[in-house]
């Protein structure tokens, strides 16, 4: 579904993101994970096009992404709260968002009562804007409307940050439920080891830029990717 | 500490993209600097004289003290639409072990050495010199000029008062129209003659030097107020507490006629009414209306019929300057999501479009009274919004393309009381200026139907090849679109 291909990405000439071949078939729930600094959400705006690759290209269902623009229909994405407009409701968000996608109200409407768990009745039906709304709740509604309009890929960048356990338990579900019965491609990046190997399928350790595990979740998984931080940490001691 | 303040301050603007995309606003900026400093200084030297040739029988330092009345209320109103507080980023500092009255004080002071403080120093000294120079005694000019400069602080403190209530008021300009208002009334019926009081305020203090402690005493009044003021809000919970208001939605389903575009349209609405700054330009558009009312009710100018274009476009083009030169910044805080979401750059530049045809069509219905004032105005006026149509609406959208700066809605920073100043009104002065110039050259040799025809039809043109020029556009959009998210994802 996205093959990445000898992408690269440098800033004044220092390499951020550097990675021969990476590519996530359709289905898979695929986590990122890394450092600060390691190129996460560097790889997540090359693939939604906000920022120029230096060389290279990333094509997602074999459409290259930054000489077309037609992924956008199936491609939806969470980055930051700078994707969501402040001055709407979050009803008024996904109604939006809904009509960019081609979806009426009453189609929003039964998606978001599917979530009325997940919102934990602190969304919907608030009277409040987005802008007022604490960081965990506007990360809640920002995920969900990038679940509108039945995309095939989902692209969130730390989705479990700011988000209380009960939430972040559900979310796993959420996002566990999409690969698995809906066969959509879920990218995540996180830095909390246990959420990204409970949900993912697949997970990519990336460092200064570059892929340096890429590994099938197994029950030893998190072993392995916590001796690899820890390991890190070592060396770094070590050097010291 | 006003140290690390002021590297604070010189990182920030020199630091910013901002600065580096707008040199030549900047340039623009300096020669209206050099040109007003240049017009005051004439003033200051000429007034004398000219007040000597003009009332003979009279002493002419006692006339201009009669004019300070005037001077101060025009300097209000200026103050008030171009001179913004300084905003310094107070929240990182608030946890930092700095006095809160340091930032208060710091943030006052660097408002005293506002241009427009500096301004009236170009007359006010030149006068004083004059003064001296036909026989006035050296202490009188002395204390007449430092009693002036006082006054001048007291009108930099006093405008920030005004802001501040300003500020909370959904109609932004009534503390300053009521005040001005009064001050002016209380004049002009006789009530309390203001300029006589004022001026005879004057000439007591420049006559007995010890009376200057009274301006002196208000100017510390206002500051400390101000200083009050200020030190409230500096609070982190004011800034964050932020009365939740309850959303009342409006009906916009009208906007579904506009077919693909409604969507944007809707937000575009919900934008410009949700928003304090976008608010004001709506507040600003029916005051703009008001603005034909200086000139035509004058006879002297009703028979300058070369300026009634450049009227028509201000009045009917009010909105669309105000609000056009920040496409499509208004939308910058979450411009990487819609560059993200399966939009047509079209649709979303055509929203932005239609609603700068609309302001200009609906302004253009409510300016039709001035006909009273003769039908010449009518014509030039329509001539005029269709020139703002064809014409200015496509340079707006092709001009937002080079925006880098970003504009933060959602903002409540503590002393961002307006956040428009007066860059924003010299953007505007070419699209105004040049179809006067093209009118009035016209006007002059084939008289005042050609200049009219000649307006009507470079807007017509305009609307003929919109598809072309919006296809232009878009192509200069999406050149950029890798510069404006990068511009847009910064702060400051």
């Amino acid at each position: 579904m996205i093959y990445t291909k000898d992408i690269s990405k440098a800033y004044n000439g220092t390499t951020v993101l550097k990675i021969d071949e990476l590519n996530i078939p359709k289905g898979q729930s695929f986590g990122l994970v890394g450092n600060n600094g390691a190129g996460k959400t560097t790889y997540f705006s090359l693939l939604l096009d906000l920022i120029k690759p230096t060389t290279g290209s990333i094509s997602n269902g074999e459409i290259i992404v930054d000489q077309s623009e037609d992924w956008k229909p199936y491609t939806s994405s969470f980055i930051d709260e700078s994707f969501l407009i402040g001055y709407l409701t979050p009803e008024e968000y996904f109604y939006f968002i809904g009509d960019l996608r081609g979806q009426n109200k009453a189609d929003i409407d039964a998606l978001t009562s599917k979530f009325e768990d997940f919102f934990n009745g602190e969304i919907i039906g608030k009277k409040k804007y987005l802008r007022d709304l604490s960081k965990g709740n506007q990360k809640k509604a920002g995920i969900v409307a990038a679940l509108i309009g039945n995309p095939e890929v989902i692209i969130l960048d730390e989705p479990f940050a700011n988000l209380d356990p009960t939430t972040q338990i559900r979310l796993k579900q959420i996002l566990k439920d999409l690969a698995e019965k809906q066969g959509v491609t879920v990218l995540i990046s996180s830095h909390d080891l246990m959420h990204v190997t409970d949900v993912c399928e697949r997970i990519v350790v990336l460092e200064k830029g570059e892929i340096i595990k890429d590994l099938e979740t197994n029950p030893a998984t998190l072993k392995e990717l916590e001796a690899h931080f820890a390991g890190n940490l070592e060396s770094v001691q070590e050097e010291e | 500490m006003i140290k690390h303040f002021i590297n604070l301050e010189w990182k920030q603007y020199f630091r910013s993209s901002y600065w580096q995309k707008s040199l030549g606003l900047n340039i623009l900026l300096v020669f209206f600097a050099l040109y007003f400093i240049v017009v005051f200084l004439i003033l200051g030297f000429g007034l004398l004289p000219i007040l000597k040739k003009v009332f003979p029988d009279q002493d002419p330092f006692v006339v201009a003290n009669g004019f300070i009345f005037f001077w101060l209320m025009i300097d209000l109103l200026m103050r008030f639409f171009l001179q913004k507080l300084p905003v310094m980023s107070v929240k990182p500092l608030l946890t930092l072990p700095i006095k809160r009255s340091t930032v208060v004080h710091y943030v006052l002071g660097k408002s005293a050495l506002s241009f427009f403080n500096f301004l009236p120093l170009f007359a006010i000294i030149p006068f004083s010199i004059m003064l001296i120079v036909n026989d006035y005694s050296t202490s009188t000019a002395l204390t007449w000029m430092f009693t002036m400069i006082i006054v001048v602080l007291i009108g930099n403190f006093l405008n920030f008062i005004i802001e501040a209530f300003s500020a909370e008021l959904e109609f932004s300009f009534l503390p300053l129209i009521i005040f001005v208002g009064t001050l002016y009334g209380l004049d002009a019926f006789g009530i309390v003659s203001m300029t006589s009081l004022l001026g005879d305020a004057f000439l007591g203090i420049a006559n007995n030097p010890i009376f200057i402690l009274i301006p002196i005493a208000i100017l510390a009044l206002c500051y400390s107020f101000n200083f009050k003021l200020l030190k409230d809000k500096l609070f982190l919970d004011s800034s964050l507490k932020s009365k939740v208001t309850e959303v009342k939605a409006a009906d916009l389903s009208w906007t579904k006629r506009f077919g693909d575009i409604a969507p944007f349209m809707q937000l575009d609405l919900k934008l410009i009414w949700r928003n304090k700054r976008t608010k004001s330009s709506v507040w600003i558009m029916l005051i703009g209306l008001l603005y034909g009312m200086f000139f035509y009710p004058q006879p002297m100018y009703r028979d300058m019929v070369w300026l009634f274009p450049f009227i028509g476009i201000f009045v009917t083009g009010i909105f669309l300057i105000n609000f056009g030169q920040f496409i499509p910044a208004w939308d910058s805080g979450y411009y990487k999501m819609l560059m993200s979401q399966n939009i047509k750059y079209e649709q979303y530049l055509r929203s932005k479009f239609i609603l700068m045809v609309l302001s200009v069509a609906i302004i253009f219905v409510l300016s039709i009274p001035y006909v009273y004032f003769g039908w010449k105005i009518l014509v030039a006026h329509f001539a005029a919004a269709i020139y703002n149509i064809g014409v200015n609406s496509h340079i707006m959208l092709y001009g937002g393309s080079f925006n880098r700066k970003k504009i933060d809605l959602n903002q409540r920073a503590a002393f961002n009381y307006q956040g428009t100043g007066a860059v924003q009104w010299i953007i505007g002065l070419p699209l105004m200026i040049l179809p006067m110039i093209i009118f009035a050259v016209l006007n002059a040799l084939f008289g005042f139907e050609t200049g009219i025809i000649v307006l009507i039809f470079l807007g017509i043109a305009g609307i003929v090849f919109h598809k072309k020029l919006m296809r232009m556009i878009t192509q200069r959009y999406l050149d950029s679109k890798y510069k404006m998210i990068d511009a847009f994802s910064q702060d400051n």
